[in-house]
């Protein structure tokens, strides 16, 4: 095991569902440089604009996250919780978040390394595809519910 | 699924004749929606309403809207909540304690509470889909013993949006319920979940195999719910939905509320969802 590799980190993303049934392997080598992190409410998390170096898996606690309106400068527009990801900016150039995450909750969660990640989905297609293949339906859902969003679901 | 006997019967005399009510009380709950109660103004007062059914409300002068049943009592009293869409919906939100409306009814097949005994009972509500949920969230927690696991997810546009608020965290504290609440958008001021209510979903805590889901709300809400519902093993026919349309005789005369092969007035509101799934689907019905 290399020595950037924490083994508690290691076994909370084998115990993520968005790495359920992934090569031990694969996840191994996802996890260098990973960390656990907390945030207390109110905590930002990612900040729009910043570079996007980690993508969050969150173990405990709740994520809001904000876009800013210039009416509203901090409107949630969605919240993630356990066993959910936090990110997509840092898988799509330019690497920048798009929109703030605040801690609403203390969170307890597991941050992976941009760089190791983008690195290893380009060198190993194979796993690279099988994360992608897991990572559309979160981009298809959320996508589904900012048009579900759109077509105002509770107008009547 | 309850039949024409087990129906309770309408407004004696002409189907058509309002029954004079009084106001008795009004609360405001959301800037364009308002919860009235009434009670029988005289000796008449309309049959025992069901969960989930619905009366015509007669604002003098104005018209008549069909307007589901958020409460009933067995002194006569009503419970309705309104959402101003036009002219009779605003007219019943500027009543005020003592003015007078008439209503016929009560109408159409409501939830089928009965069905779903011993069952673990899912109750998905947006928007202004709770009011008509609301008795049978009453009628659960009174036969508690009755039924297995019962979840509520209720989602509104806004905080602010949010109907019986109050009510709702007394909900809450129950041990015996688990309740998400969910906005489609917020402020910093709100601490809850964000997201339409088919966030909710793969959050909720069900068995496929012995739940019965009950959905009201616009209909793309119940559209979407119940899709989500479906991909996560739950039968349509284990889905209920509440369908809304427009309506004028409210008893199964004039095809106003045509809905495919039904009437939602007399064969609805109530419907099962494996019944009109090809219907929702449809833009334009
Ligand atoms: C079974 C049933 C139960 C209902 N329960 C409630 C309730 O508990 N609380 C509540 O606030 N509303 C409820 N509604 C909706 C309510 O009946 C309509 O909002 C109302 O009839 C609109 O009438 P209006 O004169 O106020 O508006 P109008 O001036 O007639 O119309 C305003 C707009 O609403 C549309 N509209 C009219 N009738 C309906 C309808 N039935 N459904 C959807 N859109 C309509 C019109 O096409 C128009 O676009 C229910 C409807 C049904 C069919
Ligand atoms: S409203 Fe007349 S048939 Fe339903």
């Amino acid at each position: 095991m290399s020595q950037e590799t924490d083994p508690k980190v290691v076994d909370a993303v084998r115990a993520h569902p968005f790495f359920h049934g992934f090569d031990p392997a694969f996840v191994h080598e996802v996890c260098q440089h990973a960390r656990e992190v907390r945030f207390e409410p109110d905590e930002l998390l990612a900040k729009e604009g910043a570079p996007a170096d980690v993508f969050y898996l969150i173990l405990e606690g709740k994520v809001a996250l904000e876009a800013g309106a210039a009416d509203n400068p901090h409107l949630t527009v969605q919240t993630v919780g356990r066993d959910e990801v936090l990110g997509w900016s840092w898988l799509v150039a330019p690497h920048r978040w798009r929109f703030d995450a605040r801690a609403t909750k203390p969170v307890r969660a597991a941050a992976l390394s941009a760089e190791v990640l983008r690195r290893t989905l380009a060198s190993h297609p194979t796993w690279g595809y099988q994360f992608l293949i897991r990572f559309m339906p979160v981009l298809a859902e959320r996508l589904e519910n900012t048009r579900i969003q759109l077509l105002d679901l509770h107008a009547h | 699924m309850l039949t024409d006997a087990d129906r309770p019967a309408p407004t004696p005399g002409h189907p058509f004749a309002p029954v004079p009510y009084r106001v008795r009380a009004v609360a405001t709950e959301t800037p364009d929606t308002t919860t009235i109660v009434i009670e029988p103004w005289g000796t008449r007062r309309i049959g025992r309403t069901q969960p989930g059914q619905f009366v015509m409300l007669y604002a003098f002068g104005i018209g008549e809207s069909p307007i589901g049943v958020a409460g009933g009592h067995p002194d006569g009293q009503l419970v309705h909540t309104v959402r101003n869409a036009g002219k009779v919906t605003g007219a019943l939100g500027r009543l005020t304690p003592g003015d007078t409306v008439g209503v016929r009814g009560p109408y159409g097949h409501g939830w089928p509470i009965g069905e779903a005994k011993g069952r673990d009972i899912l109750i998905v509500a947006g928007g202004l889909g709770l009011p008509p949920l609301r008795p049978l969230v009453y009628e659960l927690f009174a036969r508690r013993e009755s039924y297995g696991r019962v979840e509520i997810i209720y989602g509104a546009r806004t905080p602010k949006d949010l109907v019986y608020y109050d009510e709702i965290q007394t909900w809450r504290r129950r041990n015996d319920l688990r309740l998400q609440v969910t906005v489609d958008a917020a402020g910093r001021e709100w601490y809850g979940d964000v997201g339409v209510v088919t966030t909710r979903i793969p959050d909720a805590r069900f068995e496929t195999g012995r739940t019965t889901a009950f959905l009201c709300g616009p209909e793309i809400m119940m559209r979407m719910t119940a899709q989500a519902l479906v991909a996560r093993g739950l039968a349509p026919e284990a889905i209920w939905v509440s369908m809304e349309r427009n309506m004028k005789c409210a008893v199964g005369f004039c095809g106003h509320c045509q809905f495919g092969p039904s009437f939602v007035c007399r064969d609805g509101p109530v419907l099962r969802y494996d019944r009109v799934q090809h219907l929702l689907s449809l833009r334009e019905v």
